[in-house]
């Protein structure tokens, strides 16, 4: 089947690819996407659009990403089960790969309560790896209740996964289903804690996964111990070891430890056997990505 | 059973505004045992009601009573005469015990001096805990007596999501992971269903979809006979 996504050619192609994390504005006024985009353009080979990430509202990742697209850069659009139900979803894959955005990342989402709405009703008519599966039938021209699609829908499908959440040995199990449901790019959550991570590899290629799907290994470069500190108390699924807090808060300049860190990560992750790239979540530090990207010779 | 809670006061007061004969009716099932509606409930909520009248030099005629369950038309014929007399019925009850009083009784307003908040057990005194959202087609023997639907807080069906922390939801601190407890059940039980993906659910059986009714056909058709 013929495929749109340029991301996927890359990474079939064997590319160790970087992608990068934008989330949208809290306004109407776009033009801070254009701004990152600009900024991530040579840097990066796709751009994550987050769904009102910890379940704040902020312009729709589909509109951010029809702005990146504009621009030449390749989105990955990403879409929670939180807020829509299997029509609303289905509705907003098909108008997304009709606009040529055919990477699509599908999550649960963070809970609503964690946001600016939390008397929000959540939909979770899904979860996530059934929202998967969904998709998957849609590349075969299927909508979820068996009703035909007028033609199939050229779908690059993605899912996360948490190597760190609780409980640790059925996060390779829950990968599975996800691959099994259809998902051909996963993108983890950020990797501090990097033996837990080999560990966690380790049992990935004992099951054939990474020649079944594309690993991406999520980094959050740190800019104070602070920020860490917080991270690790308030972001769920977040898990960093103090030694790293302790790196950080012993260092004269604090940022660039946190770069230095990432970087040496990144060193770290090329050499684990099935790591198909790595993806950046710097939401506030959009800036960092460059440096990164350069200082751990990827482009 | 179904879990409820009482109202404020002064929203129980601001809705009686405009009545003067009031029945405060509590309920002796599920309300009672949830400390919220019955008999003692009842009457303190009379008596409050009462002072705050006092207070407020307006003139209030309360009646009390408990009724086994609201819920069923005959149970409710034994304090005919009150409902009849009053202007308006105060429901100690869950909201079904309210509806089910005001269409038995349409010439009367039945109001609730009670919030119902979901379906539970008491987990210990004091504590009571929500377990079902009646989905229509239960999956208990799946999960092996832990409801996902209800208790995992995004309502997974396939495995715990990537905030789940030491035996806790994403959620807080105080909230089991369903799925933490699930993978337990099937651990102790040596039944291993995890690999297993459970396909989108048909929620019209439950919740969604629009009101439902029951029909058992043979009862049914004989009752209209
Ligand atoms: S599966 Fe459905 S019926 Fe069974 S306990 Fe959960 S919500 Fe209730
Ligand atoms: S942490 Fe567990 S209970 Fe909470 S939403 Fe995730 S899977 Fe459900």
């Amino acid at each position: 089947m013929q495929n749109g996504s340029k991301f996927e050619k890359l990474l079939n192609f064997g590319k160790f690819v970087v992608t990068a994390e934008l989330g949208p504005p809290k306004s109407a006024d776009l033009s801070i996407i254009r701004r990152h985009g600009e900024c991530l353009k040579g840097y990066v080979d796709a751009i994550n659009v987050t769904d009102n990430q910890t379940a704040v509202v902020r312009a729709s990742s589909l509109a951010c990403a029809v702005e990146l697209k504009s621009m030449g850069l390749e989105p990955i659009v990403q879409v929670t089960c939180r807020d829509r139900n299997r029509i609303a979803l289905q509705s907003d894959m098909l108008g997304a790969v009709g606009l040529g955005i055919h990477n699509i990342l599908c999550l649960s989402g963070d809970h609503e309560k964690f946001g600016n709405e939390p008397g929000a009703k959540g939909v979770y008519d899904l979860d996530s790896i059934q929202l998967l599966g969904v998709a998957s039938g849609m590349k075969e021209g299927r909508l979820c209740g068996g009703d035909k699609l007028d033609g199939p829908a050229d779908i690059f499908l993605g899912a996360v996964e948490n190597p760190f959440a609780d409980p640790l040995n059925y996060r390779i199990l829950r990968l599975r289903k996800k691959v099994e449901a259809g998902a051909r790019f996963i993108q983890t959550q950020c990797v501090f804690d990097i033996e837990l991570f080999e560990k966690w590899m380790e049992g990935i290629r004992k099951l054939g996964l990474h020649e079944r799907t594309k690993i991406l290994a999520g980094l959050t470069p740190v800019k104070s111990a602070r920020a860490a500190c917080y991270m690790k108390e308030k972001v769920p699924g977040i898990v960093i070891p103090d030694k790293i807090i302790e790196r950080v808060a012993r260092a004269k300049d604090q940022k660039e430890e946190g770069i230095n860190i990432c970087v040496e990560t990144i060193e770290r992750l090329r050499e684990i056997e099935g790591i198909a790239g790595i993806h950046i979540m710097a939401i506030a530090w959009e800036g960092v990505v460059p440096t990164l990207v350069e200082r751990a010779g990827l482009m | 059973m179904i879990i409820v809670e009482g109202k404020p006061l002064p929203e129980i007061v601001s809705m009686l505004a405009p009545f003067r004969r009031v029945f405060v009716l509590g309920c002796g099932t599920c309300a009672t045992v949830c400390l919220a509606g019955g008999e003692k409930e009842a009457r303190e909520m009379a008596e409050a009601l009462l002072l705050y009248r006092q207070q407020q030099g307006e003139p209030l005629e309360v009646k009390v009573a408990v009724v086994e369950r609201q819920c069923e038309r005959e149970l409710l014929d034994s304090t005919r005469r009150e409902i009849e007399e009053a202007d308006a019925v105060l429901s100690l009850s869950c909201g079904i015990g309210v509806q089910c009083l005001n269409s038995y009784y349409p010439q009367k307003v039945a109001l609730p001096a009670i919030n119902t908040k979901f379906l539970g057990y008491p987990e210990r005194l004091g504590v009571w805990q929500e377990n079902c959202r009646a989905c229509g087609d239960c999956l208990l023997d799946y999960t092996l007596g832990i409801c996902p639907i209800t208790r995992c807080a995004k309502s997974l069906q396939n495995g715990p999501c990537g905030g789940s922390k030491e035996g806790k939801c994403e959620i807080s601190a105080e909230v089991p992971c369903a799925w933490q407890q699930i993978i337990e059940r099937w651990e102790k039980h040596g039944t291993e269903r995890f690999p297993e993906i459970r396909p989108p659910r048909d929620w019209s059986a439950g919740a969604a979809g629009g009101p439902k009714t029951v029909v058992k056909g043979d009862v049914a058709f004989a009752e209209r006979e």
